[in-house]
């Protein structure tokens, strides 16, 4: 954790300041908040919209809302959001093609208005997350506009993890659970019984610029102390571990491992791991005309390499078993994603697992194909 | 490309439409601004048909040429069909160029074995069309053609007019015909043993249907041709051309802009995987 020399420690009214302060200046504040009993993300005015009071159980296949017994506002893990849906949203207009004069075509760019977003609680994996969509879809000769102006312009409130889920493995990916880069300011919850705020740091001029708006007092050592305290105690809690080995080499030398026809019988090709991942970036492009034929959008959606067009050329798919979607998936996930861009697909975050609806999961395949059928080390 | 809006073709005229075999056609486009910088032989432009999509095709034509571009499109799916369809002065969108070429460069000086199958030909066609314009930065030029019979030749009257130079070599195999073709008959991968080449200074072009393109490389490295000295157009679905779509990927490739065009040593090992 980098301070960069400003900290203070601000109570629920402050984190209110901090709500209004970006509300202010013109941000869409996004953030945790309880609705179809998940925690997802979506727009934030107060401090009690948040997940008051709540935690979430997680395993694979597996989520479930409970009480904590207490009032913490950021005591679970992540949920089926994360922040790409509003940095690469699941549609978006790309642009419209219209017929003048018989047969000429005209083509006009949608309009993106792209709100400039405050995200609120960004923990350190998504920020991971963030990083790995940035280097995907803006550091190239190609910058997606539409993901670029809406991370230009985004302001990330990020959070140090108090609560590790069921299915995290952020530790053993080396991408949290604390923030350490990439936020404008970073938040720890430091709950007690008798006291109840946050130890706040800015990352950037804009983060100090909000921070010094905020009613607050001076951070002291035993502050920082605790939000370390907090940390550690989150990184001694992960519910799940990567295997610490070298994983693009493992898999891309078991291509034909028999593992592959395994996980094949359990997963139902279904895309929700794509779907709920933070770092999958891929995109199918529709077309869709009026009824007089004189003008058509073309538009872009969310798509999955578990779908069964995805690979589609002419004669047929490519893929079409599953044990060779999976593979894909997986493959491309934690090792050509390397080779692509220099890191992996992966954070750590846990989503694929708890939201398969068969409870895959990522570190057990890894393992399996490794030969360690056992649960592994957990750190 | 503009770079402001890379997802935005922009449209231009059909200004030819030449049938070449019963569902394949040559259409020839107006440059536009995308095509006025040129292209290198083996890249694509994205072309999209009005309410239907986009895809990606690439250039057939002659790359000293930049005033009309060429493409040939054989009609298989709703966009192809439709594109082939397009009568002259109808408008297109066009985005582009996009991918790597054939090493044309790091070629010179060396003895080409350009091998296509089927519709394979007409990615190389601008590789063949610039040999012939620098005909002297190259040695020895064998060209290496199978379709899967006599009526699926594309381009044959210049196939023709190839074979009568002295200085460039055609061979015509098909996998099955009648009584009245005189020619060869068999698969493409089993000439490569009967061609005369030196497999220390060749460089390899291959375009074709990938099981094509998987025994043409391996009969090439058994001839004692370098993995880094062949190379394949691959083929995979393609949304967007930028890397962003993620569709077209190939192992840790992005098809539409580490390739099309790959030397065999980054596809070695995937080629032979079932379903990858």
């Amino acid at each position: 954790m980098d301070d960069h020399g400003v900290s203070s420690v601000i109570t629920l009214d402050g984190l209110q300041c901090l709500l209004d302060a970006l509300a202010r200046r013109g941000y869409q504040v996004v953030g945790p908040r309880v609705r179809d009993q998940a925690i997802v993300y979506d727009e934030l005015a107060r401090v009690e919209d948040l997940p008051v009071g709540w935690t979430d159980e997680q395993d694979g296949g597996h989520y479930r809302l409970k009480q904590r017994g207490d009032h913490a506002l950021f005591g679970y893990a992540v949920g089926p959001h994360s922040w790409k849906r509003f940095l690469h949203p699941p549609r978006v207009g790309l642009w419209q093609a219209t017929v003048v004069n018989e047969d000429r075509l005209h083509f006009e760019p949608v309009r993106d208005d792209a709100p400039r977003y405050a995200f609120v609680g960004v923990r350190a994996c998504e920020l991971a997350a963030i990083a790995i969509q940035d280097r995907v879809l803006m550091d190239d000769n190609h910058a997606d506009p539409h993901y670029r102006s809406r991370r230009e312009q985004a302001f990330l409130v990020a959070l140090n993890c108090s609560e590790a889920g069921g299915t995290c493995f952020c530790d053993s990916m080396n991408t949290g659970p604390d923030v350490k880069t990439g936020y404008d300011l970073v938040l720890t919850e430091l709950l007690e019984e008798e006291s109840h705020g946050f130890l706040i740091q800015a990352g950037s001029d804009e983060g100090a610029d909000i921070l010094s708006e905020l009613p607050g007092t001076p951070a002291t050592g035993a502050h920082h102390r605790a939000a370390r305290e907090v940390v550690e105690r989150t990184r001694s809690n992960m519910g799940r571990s990567m295997p610490q080995t070298a994983i693009p080499a493992l898999l891309m030398d078991n291509l034909e491992h028999p593992r592959w026809d395994d996980v094949a019988e359990r997963c139902l090709s279904c895309a929700n791991c794509t779907m709920v991942c933070p770092t999958c970036f891929c995109t199918t492009v529709e077309d869709t005309s009026d009824l007089e034929g004189v003008t058509a959008e073309s538009s872009r959606r969310w798509d999955s390499c578990f779908n069964a067009d995805f690979s589609y050329i002419h004669g047929g798919s490519v893929r079409n078993s599953t044990r060779s979607r999976y593979r894909q998936w997986m493959t491309h996930k934690l090792a050509t994603w390397v080779d692509q861009f220099g890191t992996s697909g992966c954070v750590g975050c846990g989503r694929c697992i708890t939201w398969c609806p068969v409870g895959i999961d990522i570190t057990e395949e890894v393992r399996a194909i490794q030969g360690d059928s056992s649960q592994g080390e957990q750190t | 490309m503009r770079s402001q809006h890379v997802w935005l073709p922009e449209p231009v005229r059909v200004l030819s439409r030449k049938q070449e075999l019963e569902t394949t056609w040559t259409l020839e486009l107006e440059p536009g601004q995308s095509g006025k910088g040129g292209f290198l032989p083996g890249q694509f432009n994205m072309l999209y048909v009005f309410g239907v999509g986009e895809i990606p095709i690439s250039f057939s034509g002659d790359p000293s040429q930049t005033e009309r571009l060429v493409h040939t499109v054989r009609a298989v799916g709703p966009a192809s069909s439709q594109l082939a369809a397009s009568r002259p002065m109808a408008t297109v969108g066009l985005r582009g160029p996009f991918g790597t070429g054939w090493p044309m460069a790091a070629a010179e000086g060396s003895d080409l074995l350009i091998i296509a199958g089927g519709l394979g030909l007409a990615p190389l066609r601008p590789a063949i069309y610039h040999v012939l314009n620098n005909r002297e930065r190259y040695g020895r030029v064998v060209l290496l053609y199978g379709t899967r019979s006599p009526d699926d030749i594309l381009f044959r009257e210049q196939l023709e007019a190839w074979n009568r130079l002295s200085d460039f070599d055609v061979h015509i195999t098909v996998d099955h015909a009648g009584s009245d073709w005189t020619g060869k008959v068999g698969v493409v991968p089993a000439l490569v043993p009967t061609l005369a080449f030196d497999p220390e200074d060749t460089v390899a072009m291959v375009c074709g249907p990938e099981i094509m393109m998987r025994f043409t490389a391996s009969a090439l490295r058994d001839a004692g041709v370098d993995d880094e000295s062949i190379y394949l157009s691959m083929e995979r679905n393609m949304k967007c051309a930028l890397g962003h779509c993620g569709h077209c990927q190939f192992g840790s490739n992005f098809v539409c802009k580490d390739g099309p065009v790959l030397s065999f040593d980054r596809l070695r090992g995937l080629l032979s995987l079932k379903e990858f």
